[in-house]
């Protein structure tokens, strides 16, 4: 960490941060700040899932578990067990990452695509799991009170709250991935994922180190998670294992560049922005998910390495100073 | 003593199934190495294909076998150009993402609704002592069994399938000897996605389905892959029938929606335990 603080990137990453949370305090835009929110949530999502994609090569088709299990865990401990808001994100965040880390400790020791069809099955056991889990209210799930908001000074308070919430939350994930990046582990890590076999017999950990990336992915999805779904007041199974969201999380994944920090980030807000322009257009929100298929597949076929690969390419000094 | 016995025939008709339904994927996977993961799309694909053939043409259901062998051919064919020609080769995770992002295309273009079809298929059944079998259950088994042998047969007997073969076993030695690779490669996944298609018909005259009912036949068939071994199309229908025999033991003592649950343990303990799968000689016994 405090490495971290000498360098350029840190703070480039701070400046970020700070414009998410003044721009829109300062103009008391709520319009703005709805679309930044659900920036900083595919951008939590996309930099969490590029910890296993893009550092370790490993796929994950689940993120979406840590998220919804995230929000499951921190409305039920608000409405049944009328915890303040702060502590139960905590909880979920370190429940969620203790959870990742158990099941990571058995699924990571398979490979690649095993790994990755393993994910799913993940996706569809938590979710049986849930469904018939009576304390979160089975496949009606849980509304939560309007009374919680309370303590946040009103409903309408609670909302800026919340989304500066989701903007540490954010910034919280771009730190980690980039700490990861230039650390021991990080560079563990991308031995694993050009080689596993190599890393393996040049002494990296990997078996530890998989498990350890693994529960790191799941913990911060699980605090926005928990945001997001405490500000709708309302969790259900359908809603917070919603397969769209974890897709998406790997277009804009591959769509910035995966491995890289900056175009995570980046291709996550441009996703957003664009989505949020298809949305408007009352045809193409019903094509959603094709959009997002196709723009997958030309991706992955034409540009693999995504925004960031062509940027360093036109421009090799940006590689230096974005990482 | 006849419940449990009778459930164990079951079990194995119904496996016969889920066997067929596996052989599509292991055969691409065994080929080249390319985990299809359209594949549960392609099943109720078939499934919908027998409906509307079905119920909308009033064709008999098992007629619809031969349509969709042909459709799903093509459909397998047009696949390979458009997301798995450029993969071969390259990393399996990239062909992973091709092919998910084709199903993704596939579902939204698909779903119109989670409604639950139906096709009602009237044999008589088969009677032993108080249990009577489904006839649809039987006629199903006898004609996944009929099909995973003209399968072997194509593999074995004729010239393409003799080139599939080997392909499998050496790409670049295969080229060689003047085998056009990428055309029996081309013709490797229209036969994977065919199988699906043909066992979607199949598991159709068993089941209802929804459009989102792929899902749970493609995670049924990694386990069969993983139970066969990959690569493996005579294992996959031998591990169709243990998983079969499994669901059949199960399914009275716990609630459906774990099902997959328990299966997809397995799939993690097998794969831990016989990482070369239970049932398989070698790596590509094609």
């Amino acid at each position: 960490m405090p490495a971290m603080v000498t360098r350029q990137f840190f703070w480039i990453i701070t400046l970020v941060v700070a414009a998410f949370i003044f721009i829109p305090a300062l103009g008391d835009d709520v319009q703005l700040r709805e679309s930044l929110a659900l920036a900083t949530i595919y951008i939590t999502l996309a930099s969490s899932l590029n910890l296993m994609l893009g550092y370790a090569g490993y796929i994950n088709f689940g993120s979406i578990v840590f998220f919804g299990l995230g929000g499951y865990i921190c409305v039920w401990l608000v409405d049944a067990h009328h915890w303040p808001l702060a502590l139960s994100l905590i909880a979920a965040g370190i429940g969620v990452g203790a959870l990742a880390f158990v099941f990571g400790l058995g699924i990571l020791r398979l490979r690649g695509p095993f790994f990755a069809l393993s994910t799913i099955g993940i996706v569809e056991g938590v979710q049986a799991f849930v469904q018939n889990f009576e304390p979160w209210g089975g496949s009606a799930g849980i509304y939560i009170s309007p009374e919680v908001f309370t303590p946040l000074g009103g409903p309408a308070r609670a909302l800026w709250v919340i989304y500066f919430g989701l903007v540490a939350t954010m910034g919280l994930s771009l730190y980690l991935s980039y700490g990861i990046k230039i650390s021991k582990f990080g560079l563990g890590l991308l031995a694993i994922g050009q080689n596993e076999d190599a890393a393996a017999i040049l002494g990296v950990p990997t078996p530890r180190y998989k498990a350890y990336v693994y529960s790191a992915s799941a913990i911060l999805p699980a605090v926005a998670g928990g945001l997001y779904f405490f500000k709708s007041a309302f969790i259900q199974p359908s809603d917070a294992f919603d397969l769209s969201l974890s897709t998406e999380a790997l277009v804009v994944a591959m769509l910035g560049g995966q491995g890289t920090v900056t175009g995570v980030a980046l291709g996550a807000y441009l996703y957003e922005e664009l989505r949020g322009y298809l949305l408007v257009s009352g045809t193409f929100s019903h094509f959603q998910l094709v959009i997002s298929g196709v723009l997958l597949l030309l991706i992955v076929l034409f540009f693999p390495s995504g925004l960031m690969g062509f940027i360093y390419s036109r421009f090799p000094r940006t590689q230096k100073v974005l990482e | 003593m006849l419940g449990i016995i009778a459930s164990i025939i079951d079990g194995v008709l119904v496996g016969l199934v889920y066997g067929l339904s596996a052989m599509g994927l292991t055969l691409i996977w065994g080929v080249m190495d390319v985990i299809n993961l359209t594949h549960g799309t392609m099943i109720v694909g078939g499934m919908f294909a027998l409906y509307f053939l079905a119920t909308g043409l009033g064709v008999p259901p098992y007629l619809a076998l031969l349509p969709v062998l042909a459709g799903g051919f093509l459909a397998g064919v047009a696949l390979y150009w458009l997301a798995v020609h450029r993969m071969v080769g390259r990393p399996p995770l990239m062909s992973l993402l091709s092919t998910f992002a084709v199903n993704l295309v596939l579902i939204g273009i698909g779903v119109w609704g989670t409604a639950l079809f139906n096709v009602a298929v009237s044999l008589p059944g088969v009677s032993l002592g108080r249990y009577t079998f489904p006839g649809a259950h039987i006629l199903a088994a006898v004609l996944a069994a009929v099909i995973a042998a003209s399968l072997y047969l194509f593999l074995h007997r004729t010239r393409l399938g003799k080139a599939v073969r080997a392909v499998a076993n050496n790409r670049e030695a295969a080229e060689l000897v003047g085998i056009p690779t990428t055309r029996v490669l081309a013709v490797t996944v229209g036969c994977g996605v065919a199988l699906a298609g043909v066992s979607g018909v199949l598991i159709g005259t068993l089941f209802p389905f929804t459009v989102l009912s792929g899902d749970g036949y493609q995670l049924k068939g990694f386990v069969v892959t993983v139970l066969g071994g990959f690569g493996n199309p005579v294992g996959a229908l031998l591990g169709g029938v243990a998983l079969g025999l499994l669901e059949g033991a199960v399914t009275p003592f716990v609630p459906v929606s774990w099902t997959l649950v328990i299966e997809f343990a397995l799939f993690v303990l097998v794969l831990i335990a016989f990482p070369g799968g239970i049932f398989a000689s070698r790596r590509g016994a094609l």
